[in-house]
């Protein structure tokens, strides 16, 4: 017997857990990957929270203060300000389970000022915020016994009577199609970044399943349209190099080693500014070399291996070419405050919601806090609410029948069209017509293809026929989900005639008081249609 | 172009380049079949080491070159190709209590934390295990990453129950270990497991533990096997 199901394993997924089975509940973990191959992994800057240091101007208020402005007037003011209120719990209970933040001379955990904040107010671990957060979570749950289902994949949400039921998952190991019944399920698993195939710094896992399955569910996703761009990753394979390369005094130069643009405006701006040299047929560079190695190495030392490593460049003496590439995705399963989403016991949490905690734009820090601190709040409600509900056990859901045909099918469908050219060239069709600068045109064009693409699914097989941990089958099924996320994003943003932090409109350059809503995606049979509520 | 081996197939590729790239590029256009994980593609998630002429490497910080042969880790159960069965972690972990099991009230100085920088650095990938030696032999071993994890936390203010830990590393732990650094040199984010694990030596000798394998040395060469009650075929021979 399931409590509480938790889908993901990356900092919200594992608070999740924490605070289910410590209050009481039967908790089991699915994961796509093993737990601490989550993208949470890859969080570097820090975690923000207002801690409460003598001599520290900064307030809860002003953290509120910066959200709200970051989240361009989509944000939900109510989730920023209990995000906000709770940061210094979130904080001081990753620091008590373990988490090794790095101390100030006061011994006090120290902090450093990330893009948009007023203050110092992100905590750190050294280089790997996101990394030790990960693993010391990890460590708490094989302490408290947590249950992994690892290597298993969602497919689709059990839902009746407007109710969750349970999940159907294949496990990647033997190609098995299971239905997993549980009184209420929390989805944290991850964005859809991956979409930007070959122009996007997240894991190749973030390909947003739980999303897909919430629409094909009838669960409410909203802001598709909102991916955020960084704008240093490193050109050839789209490796972040951190915010903190600008903070402390790079410059971003032309080929002519011409300075173009304030290297500390926000990621947006500077991610326009760089694209437009690189459309304008510039090379766009990080130069760092006037801090000189012995700065670099003491205040950077993971950027200065990143870009040795994956590009062979010594930041002390070299130009490294950089581009922008898809970073966030502030899109997903529609929540409330309470990570309620419209189907009775479902919860959503992390990246893969939208609970308008970061409306238009995320402010740097503020991911790690969201996951950690919803994560510990649904957790907890689940766990609680999960006693009043009666389970399901002899549910019998046509859905796991429709699944284990779904999976035999696709062992029999002949390879015709490549899945994987044209996950590909989506990519690629996403970054140019669908990235940083969109117009109605390139959004048409972009949505024809996708049409397209979709047409072409009856011939999409896969030549892997082995039942043996078969990621053939699952990089099939991830990109049918993109496929089915893709349309939604393209839709979103060509009903956005307006730009808006993240989303930018060459035709429609100016914020519109009008749009000041959220982009809600309905489906209608095999159509979608976007309102904005 | 280049000849590679993989998984004992040999494939042409145009020209060496990024390892993980080059998987991708094998898997999507000449062999569908060919299995292997990856995640983040910059070193921090652990899930794509492998071998590379009998090294162990994180496929997306190594170079692949003209001859050279990809495999999978070593003393590990292969699930397909590339792929080994992760389920290990668990258990050694879980072996050496490598947590916070009772937090202390102590002051955290940036010394101090600093001093359990590097080994909580370890992003799990198992290149140590998969270069171990004793490991090998010796499944019960707890083994180098859950070793240096449990002196991470040892060597941790915030814990109370040091005593504990120090206890649960002696069998099949630390006097186990040969210090043979083969750890060391694969350990992708340049962990010192050996003297993490001497260090846990110098912890328990304070504590009142000895070396075991001393007290052998006294009484003559002694293989510390026991021939007649033990069974060796956890050992890796049966003489």
């Amino acid at each position: 017997m399931i409590d509480v199901l938790i889908i993901g394993s990356g900092g919200a997924g594992l608070s999740a857990a924490l605070e289910a089975k410590k209050n009481g509940s039967s908790v089991v973990v699915v994961s796509k990957t093993y737990p601490t191959q989550s993208q949470t992994c890859q969080a570097q800057g820090g975690i923000n929270g207002v801690l409460k240091k003598e001599n520290s101007k900064d307030s809860i208020n002003s953290h509120i203060q910066d959200t709200i402005k970051s989240a361009h007037l989509i944000g939900d003011d109510e989730t920023i300000r209990f995000m906000c209120e709770q940061a210094s719990d979130t904080i001081q209970w990753l620091d008590d389970i373990g988490v090794p933040f790095s101390r100030d001379t006061n011994n006090t955990i120290a902090q450093r000022k990330l893009g948009g904040a007023s203050y110092s107010r992100a905590c750190y671990s050294s280089d790997y915020t996101g990394l030790k957060i990960l693993h010391t979570l990890y460590d708490n749950c094989l302490k408290e016994n947590i249950e992994f289902f690892n290597e298993s994949m969602l497919l689709n949400f059990i839902v009746e009577n407007e109710t969750i039921k349970g999940i159907t998952t294949l496990d990647i190991k033997t190609c098995e199609v299971k239905q997993i019944v549980a009184k209420s399920i929390i989805v944290a698993s991850g964005g859809y970044g991956a979409i930007y195939d070959g122009y996007t710094t997240n894991s190749n896992a973030s390909t947003g399943d739980s999303i897909a399955a919430a629409l094909r569910a009838n669960v409410t996703i909203a802001n598709m349209e909102y991916i955020q761009f960084h704008p240093t990753t490193l050109k050839e394979n789209s490796i972040l190099l951190s915010e903190s390369a600008r903070g402390e005094g790079g410059y971003l130069v032309t080929q002519d080693e011409e300075r173009f643009v304030d290297e500390l405006a926000p990621r947006d701006v500077v991610s326009r500014a760089i694209e437009e040299k690189i459309k304008a047929g510039f090379d766009v560079f990080l130069d760092l070399r006037h801090l000189g190695l012995e700065k670099i190495k003491e205040v950077m030392p993971q950027e200065y291996d990143l870009a040795l490593q994956f590009a062979g460049l010594k930041l002390d003496c070299d130009l490294i070419p950089i581009k922008p590439s898809a970073h966030y995705t502030m899109g997903g399963i529609k929540t409330n405050v309470s990570c309620e989403t419209n189907i009775k016991n479902l919860y959503a949490v992390g990246e893969c919601s939208s609970n308008g905690v970061h409306g238009a734009n995320r402010l740097g820090g503020n991911s790690l806090l969201e996951i950690i601190t919803f994560g510990r709040f649904i957790g907890k409600m689940a766990s609680e609410k999960s006693n009043t509900i009666l389970l399901d056990k002899k549910l019998t859901s046509k859905q796991l029948e429709l699944d284990i045909n779904f999976i035999e099918n696709i062992f029999l469908i002949p390879k015709e069209v490549d899945f994987y050219s044209i996950k590909k060239e989506m990519g690629t069709l996403f970054y140019n017509n669908v990235g940083l600068f969109r117009k109605e045109e390139t959004l048409d064009k972009a949505l024809e293809q996708v049409k397209i693409y979709r047409t072409k699914k009856e011939l999409l097989g896969i030549t892997d026929k082995s039942k043996i941990y078969n990621s053939n089958l699952k990089e099939y099924i991830e990109f049918l989900n993109m496929l089915e996320l893709a349309e939604t994003i393209i839709l979103s943003a060509k009903n956005r005639t307006e730009s808006r932090g993240a989303h930018y409109r060459v035709d429609y350059p100016k914020e519109n008081k009008q749009f000041a809503k959220e982009s809600i995606i309905v489906k209608i049979e095999n159509n979608y249609k976007v309102e904005l509520v | 172009m280049i000849s590679v081996t993989i998984c004992d197939k040999q494939y042409n590729i145009p020209e060496e380049g990024n390892l993980l790239k080059t998987l991708h590029k094998i898997k999507t256009t000449q062999n569908n079949s060919l299995t292997y994980r990856s995640g983040c593609r910059s070193g921090v998630c652990g899930s794509c080491a492998v071998r590379v002429n009998g090294v162990e490497k994180l496929a997306c910080k190594t170079t692949i070159k003209a001859g050279d042969c990809v495999e999978p880790l070593k003393n590990i159960h292969i699930i397909k190709d590339l792929v080994v069965d992760l389920s290990n972690q668990k258990l050694s972990l879980n072996m050496a209590f490598a947590n916070l099991e009772e937090k202390s009230d102590a002051i955290i100085t940036p010394q101090d934390e600093k001093s359990i920088d590097l080994q909580s650095n370890c992003i799990l990938c198992n290149s140590c295990y998969s270069s171990c030696p004793i490991y090998e032999v010796n499944k019960e071993f707890i083994g180098p990453f859950a070793l240096t994890r449990a002196y991470r936390y040892v060597n941790d203010k915030k814990e109370n129950k040091i005593q504990h830990k120090i206890d649960s590393v002696q069998k099949n732990g630390i006097w186990d270990c040969t210090l043979c650094g083969n750890c060391n040199m694969v350990c992708p984010e340049h962990i010192d497991i050996k003297n993490d694990i001497m260090m846990l030596r110098n912890k328990s000798a304070q504590l009142g533990y000895t070396d075991p394998n001393m007290g052998n040395f006294d009484s003559g060469f002694d293989t510390n096997l026991d021939f007649i009650n033990q069974d060796l075929s956890s050992y890796g021979f049966n003489p």
